[in-house]
């Protein structure tokens, strides 16, 4: 199966979904077409834009790099067809998107969709006595690799989500859920190289970020809370009231006690904000008050239990607020409730998706006018996005281009502006984790190791994180790469993006690959630059070539042919114009 | 980035710029050293021992009346016999696959800081390391790295882009912030990589890329353009490949000794290094850890032979070079029931270079009697991990004692271990 990425409007996609089941039940396939028919219920939150002296193409070109990776040839002209603000509505309700190239694609990663005891059944750890043996030379790695095949090894896991997570970057036409499930993960950051969070990190995002990802945050920020990933991350499975004596296991007559080490991040990291009025002495009674929220044997089970013999049963005061003796479990649903409401959480997650959308340096009217909606919908996360995405704020010609893209998002929107094909897994010729995974190696390369960042921080969403020296070589490194199709499993076909310019005329060829990759949004300097490498006489005589083979006539050349309209189109995806959305 | 427009006219106007860009022969470049003027940078070399190396066999206390007993199997023999350890004093031995480092300890270029590490509790590989690399135990939300931190305050010896370095193709938490080290898998790597073979002419890739980021714009992304461009060309002009091991150096095979060799070349192009950064893997030695032969021993080779390569390589040049070896934590005192060892708490850690007062051992030794061991398994800390890497950044660095290296960390020269001049 090789899933294209590209043109097929929406309707043509249904219904090669349906055909593609040519066995699926008569009244299925009649089902899609109706369901395009069908006067479209009212959408959930209504976006009206703002006056702008953006032009319509630039508001439609922001909306997609914003909103999402980028646009895929002939996103502009559809959206505009649609119209911008149904398209952001639209977005802003994913379930409404149909999606089934997207789905289908990922049916190709067997582990996002099983649970966490399965995973540590089916994916164990190989044994430290045959790695010891390798390290001393006892055994060779061909002998360990069958006696532990890599596939069935636990690292297969975070492998196939972050293929996932490119596959769906670039395919998925839900493209602002998948913008804010990679934001809200930065934001309950965990890292899948700890311990034995290998094994829950694909339920994590799976069941507790996407779902709420435009959701409410109350629930998010519990599904995270509750969740084994995040506990043993945060090492709250191990926190227990102070006195506790272990009374048997392998721990037995092991002194335990409090660890304040999610108590302090919830605080910092996932609600009130470093500067949200918190002490010492909150983290403590915080800590206190999710004693007993742990996991059940996290290497063979590895789902969330409250054991009440860990609990400290005293009362806490939180913030002011006083919970009683003897709360249990709802201790901490209660402390939940009370930093999701507090004030100071609203205007941190404001200003984070302000910085998120808009710009490095939130302006301080419009994180306001966010932190209000968040206050008044009860933290109702589609209002507060789309309170800032339909802001003269986000369509102000300071906000356009302003924003560096990080890793994912470069290499995302790359793939998607050259239209760029994914190989799945099992696909002839692509890897065992397909496109997605090598994709995802060039992620990390730029420095964004995908669900691998050490600290509780999640990556960061500013230029100066993302832009130096050897990172910058890289992207460009990238850009060539890409463009010469040496991706393995990513198939790109420049000679689409130049589409009927004539080869012959390399002023034409450029800008046929500047409407198409930068929208024309290219500066005049950036344009000037690029066309005085058109000075050279091997363009023109490769395009010929290129023209002659098309035309089934013999050249010698063939095999070289269009090499430097690759060139010119890694120019262009190196160019700092397209390292900006 | 307005200090890029002095980095760019530094490199250009000043002395060094002709220097660090190679453009003159090398003996020649010795020779403007020689005559004053330009001192050469003091330069710290970085290596961690990921996984926590154990330092009870590392760094052997024989001396310890409780050694042989908790040890059992794993425990290294007295000196003196054919497999015994490397007595250094009295007390003291190094693993005997860590010959190669003994005649610099003898020449007293290599100390050691033993019962090093960090007070925080925690037996967690990943929270320690990240302890250790930001600087910060038990704070987890540190947006960078102690060196990093470091090397921005010390003095501007250098302005080159090549300031910092860390092998490898991610940047090590020790480097990351806003001082732009940078980061290569291998010096061959660093430039713009023009794809398959036979296409000597077409487009030039790097030269179109440079001029799109030359435009006269200030921002981020052109700053940066500019300073890559002059990375990859100073890097190119430098011709490392010059620089072959010297002095009869031999780096032991593997991405540790090539690392380390390629810091050797750096340093003797005089691109204006201060920091380099090298890790190496392998330590967590849970099952069948060996003793004077086995799995360790067999890393222990190799860490020892890359170390006494590059001060081999280096010759004279080690005058103005410090080598730091860290791990984020050492394991326990006892054996486990696999022949191994689990996470323990305190390690050792090892300097050499030419301002190291070497021959001794520093800090003081916590015992490994049953009543003396950290909650009762482990080999206790008695000197913090801060103390010794400010010593180093301050007194070999350069860098002002008040600099904010180890936020909420009290530290002056009275407490430093003592091991730098």
């Amino acid at each position: 199966m090789r899933a294209r990425v590209g043109s097929l409007p929406l309707l043509a996609v249904a219904v090669l979904a349906a055909s593609a089941c040519s066995s699926a039940p008569r009244s299925r396939q009649a089902a899609v077409p109706a369901l395009q028919a069908a006067p479209e219920p009212a959408p959930a939150v209504r976006v009206m834009l703002p006056a702008t002296s953006l032009s319509e193409e630039q508001r439609i070109v922001h909306a997609l790099n914003r909103l999402g990776y980028g646009p895929r040839p002939g996103d502009v002209e559809r959206v505009r067809q649609m119209g911008l603000a149904k398209w952001m509505e639209r977005q802003l309700e994913p379930s409404r998107i149909p999606d089934e190239r997207a789905q289908a694609a990922l049916q190709a990663f067997p582990t996002l969709t099983r649970s966490v005891p399965e995973l540590v059944l089916a994916y164990p750890e190989p044994d430290p006595k045959l790695l010891a043996k390798v390290q001393s030379g006892e055994m060779t790695q061909q002998e360990m690799r069958q006696m532990a095949p890599p596939e069935r090894r636990p690292f297969r896991i975070p492998a196939e989500l972050q293929a996932a997570k490119l596959t769906r970057a670039v395919m998925s036409e839900r493209q602002l859920e998948e913008v804010m499930t990679d934001f809200w993960f930065n934001h309950f950051n965990v890292d899948a190289r700890k311990g034995a969070v290998k094994w829950m990190v694909a339920d994590y995002e799976r069941t507790a970020i996407r779902p709420h990802a435009l959701g409410k945050f109350r629930d998010l920020l519990l599904a995270t809370a509750r969740h084994p990933a995040m506990l043993f991350y945060l090492d709250n499975w191990m926190s227990t009231r102070a006195d506790l004596v272990m009374a048997a296991g392998p721990n037995k007559g092991r002194r335990m006690g409090l660890n304040e080490n999610y108590a302090r991040e919830i605080m910092e990291l996932h609600t009130l904000g470093v500067d949200g009025g918190y002490t010492q002495q909150d983290v403590i009674e915080v800590a206190r008050a999710f004693t007993g929220w742990t996991i059940e044997r996290p290497r063979e089970q590895g789902t969330f239990v409250f054991r009440p013999a860990a609990h400290d049963q005293g009362a806490k005061k939180v913030l002011g607020h006083v919970l009683p003796g003897y709360g249990g479990e709802q201790d901490g649903i209660h402390v939940i409730d009370i930093l999701a409401r507090h004030p100071a959480t609203a205007r941190f997650i404001a200003t984070k998706l302000v910085r998120r959308f808009v710009s490095d340096e939130p302006p301080p009217a419009l994180v306001e006018r966010a932190a209000r909606t968040f206050q008044d919908t009860d933290g109702d996360i589609r209002k507060v996005v789309a309170t800032i995405v339909s802001s003269p704020e986000f369509f102000s010609a300071d906000a356009y281009g302003a924003k560096i893209k990080k890793p994912i998002e470069l290499v995302a929107s790359a793939v998607r502006a050259v239209g760029g094909e994914i190989a799945l897994p099992g696909d002839p010729g692509s890897q065992q984790v397909g496109g997605g995974l090598a994709l995802a190696l060039q992620v990390a390369k730029l420095g964004e190791p995908l669900y691998q960042q050490q600290p509780p921080t999640g990556y960061p969403d500013v230029a100066e994180a993302w832009v130096n020296t050897g990172a910058l070589l890289n992207r460009l490194n990238f850009a060539l790469a890409l463009a010469q199709n040496r991706i393995p499993g990513v198939q790109v076909d420049i000679g689409r993006a130049v589409g009927a310019a004539d080869r012959e005329k390399p002023p034409q060829v450029l800008d046929a690959l500047l409407a198409s990759l930068l929208q024309g949004q290219a500066r005049p300097e950036t344009r000037a630059v690029l066309a005085a490498q058109l000075d050279n006489p091997e363009i023109i005589r490769a395009t010929s070539d290129d023209r002659k083979a098309a035309a089934g006539r013999p050249a010698a050349n063939t095999p070289t042919a269009n090499t430097d309209v690759d060139k010119l189109a890694a120019l262009v995806l190196g160019s700092p114009e397209f390292q900006r959305r | 980035m307005d200090c890029h427009c002095t980095r760019r006219s530094f490199m250009k106007g000043g002395a060094l710029a002709l220097l660090g860009l190679g453009a003159i022969p090398h003996f020649l470049v010795r020779a403007a050293y020689a005559q004053g003027g330009v001192s050469r940078p003091k330069i710290l070399i970085a290596v961690f021992q990921r996984g926590a190396v154990d330092g009870l066999s590392m760094v052997v206390p024989h001396g310890d009346p409780s050694y042989y007993g908790a040890r059992g199997s794993i425990a290294i023999a007295r000196p003196g016999g054919s497999q015994g350890s490397l007595d250094l004093d009295g007390f003291f031995g190094l693993h005997p696959s860590m010959a190669a480092l003994k005649p610099i300890w003898d020449d007293r270029r290599l100390a050691l800081v033993h019962a090093c590490g960090s007070p925080d509790t925690t037996r967690s590989h990943f929270d320690a390391q990240d302890y250790m690399e930001s600087g910060t135990p038990g704070v987890k939300s540190t947006p960078d790295g102690w060196l990093a931190r470091g090397l921005q305050a010390a003095p501007a010896t250098s302005s080159s882009p090549f300031r910092a370095v860390a092998m490898g193709s991610q940047m090590p938490r020790t480097l990351r912030g806003e001082l732009g080290a940078i980061a290569m898998g291998s010096a061959g790597d660093f430039d713009v990589k023009q794809g398959m073979a036979g296409m000597g002419g077409g487009v030039n890739a790097r030269a179109g890329f440079e001029s799109l980021y030359e435009q006269g714009v200030k921002d981020i992304l052109h700053g940066t353009g500019r300073e890559t461009f002059e990375a990859v060309k100073m890097l190119k002009a430098a011709k490392l490949e010059r620089f072959q091991p010297e002095n009869g150096a031999q780096y032991p095979r593997g991405k540790f000794g090539d690392n380390l060799k390629q810091i050797a070349q750096l340093i003797k192009a005089d691109v204006g290094l201060q920091v380099a950064f090298a890790d190496m893997g392998g330590w967590d030695t849970h099952a069948a850890q060996g003793n004077e032969r086995g799995q360790l021993a067999s890393r222990l080779t190799e860490f020892s032979d890359g170390l006494a390569a590059l001060y081999r390589d280096l010759g004279d040049r080690m005058a103005d070079v410090v080598v730091l070896t860290m791990s984020e934590f050492g394991r326990t005192v006892r054996e486990n029931g696999n022949r191994g060892t689990d996470h323990g708490h305190a390690t050792a850690m090892l300097v050499l270079g030419g301002p190291v007062k070497g021959g001794r051992a520093y800090g003081r030794w916590p015992g490994l009697a049953p009543e003396q061991l950290y909650e009762g398994r482990d080999l206790a800390v008695t000197t913090d991990f801060r103390h010794l890497f400010a010593e180093v950044a301050v007194r070999h660095l350069g860098i002002p004692a008040s600099a904010p290296i180890f936020p909420g960390f009290s530290t002056n020269p009275a407490k430093y271990p003592g091991a730098l001049v």
